[in-house]
């Protein structure tokens, strides 16, 4: 069930679009900006975009940053396109999912970090970058990853 | 040098205002183009300055254009829309245009959609590019409170609206087809061509996808003419480029040079050389889309035209350097693990075959490839290459894999021959 603040959003993003389904990509990142992901029943969510819940599946399914199942408070994106890889992508890797305790895919035990791959972020010039949530980090070292991932475990981010 | 894309990118990192991009000339390409230019003028102006699309495919724009159908011929609403999409792997210069003048590209869709006579513009952005979203919609927003978009712009016969959609990822959707796609709410998957976008595309209306680079030239045609940006290129394609170099190079970043600039004087002089300590083993010039290059191609002009004859592209004429202490099959590992995973599986040969491309590759640098293996991947080259899928995915998935089975076949036969990555 869409709460009354759900279906207040979601309703003005399909009163912004051309057409109803042309929302949908916004209105499920609208229900999961508020529940932290996109539940597996559409039902509801299909018939406010005039679609059927496969045609809003089938684009649920398609996005990368579209998640399907629970995931932790912060999303770390990191990018392990080429320019990347030839910066050291793979010990960034292995460090995160060391002080993680987790591997590509998966969430923290404290429910606080889920580590994700990303197609190449555009930074290739101070790479390897990563992002949390909506910020963008370069030039990452071991260290600096330490020092990122305990501000965001501080809540100072 | 003239570099009308960057020079008014500020150095503070802060994007360039209205009232800054007004006091540096900005704006007034849309008055004289809505003022007392038709829009066919504008489109021969864009014809005659060689400029080609810089989104990697290189077609010139102006012949893109005289494709869609103008006056009564034509059905509304006809779309203009920005491809923001950036996310070739190794290319990180239109995040430089998006997020330090949001309004050249602002007044490029204008200027733009005037000569295409378009009712509506979008911009399709990437969702990762947070700040450009940001910097965008308050200078579309800026836009609109003076007059430059909305109804009746500046007092002419002129409307457009322009709006910015922010994705949710996948590569697939740069490719135009799928963006139009993207853009209904559909499933972002290829279209089959024809019909072409500029007949029936967003909705099946006339719409035309062009890249924020090459949008961002528009007004600077438009303010100094096709003579000038033509003058400022080395060679017949139009205008500067903005080139990248990453990589262990001393310098990673990006340059706004005369179009045709050499690829050595790119990565030696503006990039620095190589690091202390590195050697220069090979450059993709242009993406992760293009074919490896080596030291003897250098010389090259980085152009549309010169690149094929050294065997390469363009592409996005942003550069990835491989050093010589860093594995050339583990880098090709990289590559097509991208490319296969963002495959949108819509075509069998795409979505079989590059696993399996990966599959091979990822055997022999693990140590556990066999000698066929290279006949295999060989073979795969063969069957992805184009008109044997939906889109351009796979054919350019390809390219920097045939061409390091031929620059660097020794290192990948020494991981067959000594059973593992002699790098590591």
């Amino acid at each position: 069930m869409l709460t009354e603040g759900e279906r207040r959003e979601i309703e003005e993003e399909i009163a912004k679009s051309e057409r109803k389904r042309a929302a949908s990509v916004e209105v499920l990142k609208i229900v999961q900006k508020r529940r932290g992901w996109v539940p597996d029943d559409l039902d509801e969510l299909a018939a406010t975009l005039d679609m059927t819940p496969d045609e809003l599946d089938a684009v649920a399914t398609f996005y990368s940053l579209v998640f399907r199942k629970p995931v932790g408070r912060h999303v770390i994106l990191i990018c392990d396109s080429v320019s990347c890889w030839v910066m050291e992508y793979e010990s960034m890797r292995e460090h995160l999912s060391e002080r993680l305790g987790i591997g590509m895919g998966g969430t923290s035990t404290d429910g606080m970090f889920t580590l994700l791959p990303v197609a190449c972020l555009g930074a290739c010039d101070r790479a390897p970058v990563m992002m949390v949530d909506e910020v963008l980090y370069t030039n990452l070292t071991t260290e600096k990853i330490d020092g990122i991932l305990e501000a965001y475990r501080r809540g100072n981010m | 040098m003239e570099r009308p894309l960057t020079e008014n990118i500020r150095s503070d990192g802060q994007p360039v205002g209205i009232e800054e991009y007004e006091k540096l000339g900005g704006y007034q390409a849309t008055r004289k183009a809505l003022g007392g230019m038709s829009p066919q003028e504008i489109t021969a102006a864009v014809k005659n300055a060689d400029l080609r699309g810089r989104g990697g495919a290189g077609f010139p724009t102006g012949i893109k254009w005289s494709f869609i159908p103008m006056g009564d011929a034509a059905r509304h609403p006809k779309y203009l829309v920005c491809n923001a999409d950036e996310m070739e792997p190794g290319t990180f210069k239109d995040r430089l245009l998006l997020e330090g003048n949001p309004h050249q590209l602002i007044e490029g869709m204008i200027v733009s959609g005037y000569a295409l006579e378009a009712d509506l513009a979008y911009i399709f952005l990437r969702a990762e590019y947070t700040l450009a979203a940001k910097r965008l919609g308050q200078a579309i927003a800026e836009a609109y409170a003076k007059g430059y978009l909305g109804r009746r712009i500046l007092g002419s016969d002129y409307s457009l609206d322009l709006r910015l959609h922010l994705s949710a990822g996948r590569y697939i959707c740069g490719e135009e087809t799928a963006l139009l796609n993207a853009l209904e709410g559909k499933r972002a998957i290829p279209r089959a061509k024809p019909p072409h976008p500029q007949t029936s595309g967003l909705w099946g209306k006339p719409t035309i996808v062009n890249n924020v680079e090459t949008l961002s030239n528009v007004p600077h045609i438009v303010d100094r003419g096709a003579e000038w940006f033509k003058s400022l290129s080395h060679t017949d394609c139009g205008g500067t480029k903005i080139y990248g170099v990453s990589g262990r190079v001393k310098r990673p970043g990006l340059w706004e040079l005369p179009m045709g600039t050499p690829a050595r004087e790119i990565i030696d002089l503006h990039a620095g050389g190589m690091r202390n300590g590195y050697g220069f083993r090979g450059v993709i010039p242009g993406g992760a889309s293009t074919e490896f290059l080596l030291e003897e191609h250098l010389d090259v002009r980085m152009d549309f035209d010169s690149l094929p004859k050294a065997g390469s592209r363009l592409g996005t004429g942003t550069m990835i350097v491989l050093d010589d202490k860093t594995c050339p099959v583990g880098m090709v590992l990289s590559l097509e693990t991208f490319f296969a995973r963002e495959s949108c599986g819509w075509c069998t040969p795409c979505r079989e075959g590059l696993r399996w491309v990966v599959q091979i590759i990822d055997a022999i640098e693990k140590g556990e490839g066999a000698g066929e293996d290279l006949d295999i991947l060989e073979g795969q080259c063969r069957l992805l290459a184009p008109g044997h899928t939906f889109c351009a995915l796979a054919p350019g998935a390809v390219e920097p894999l045939q061409s390091a089975l031929k620059y660097f076949r020794e290192d990948f036969e020494r991981h067959i021959k000594e059973k593992g990555c002699p790098w590591r």
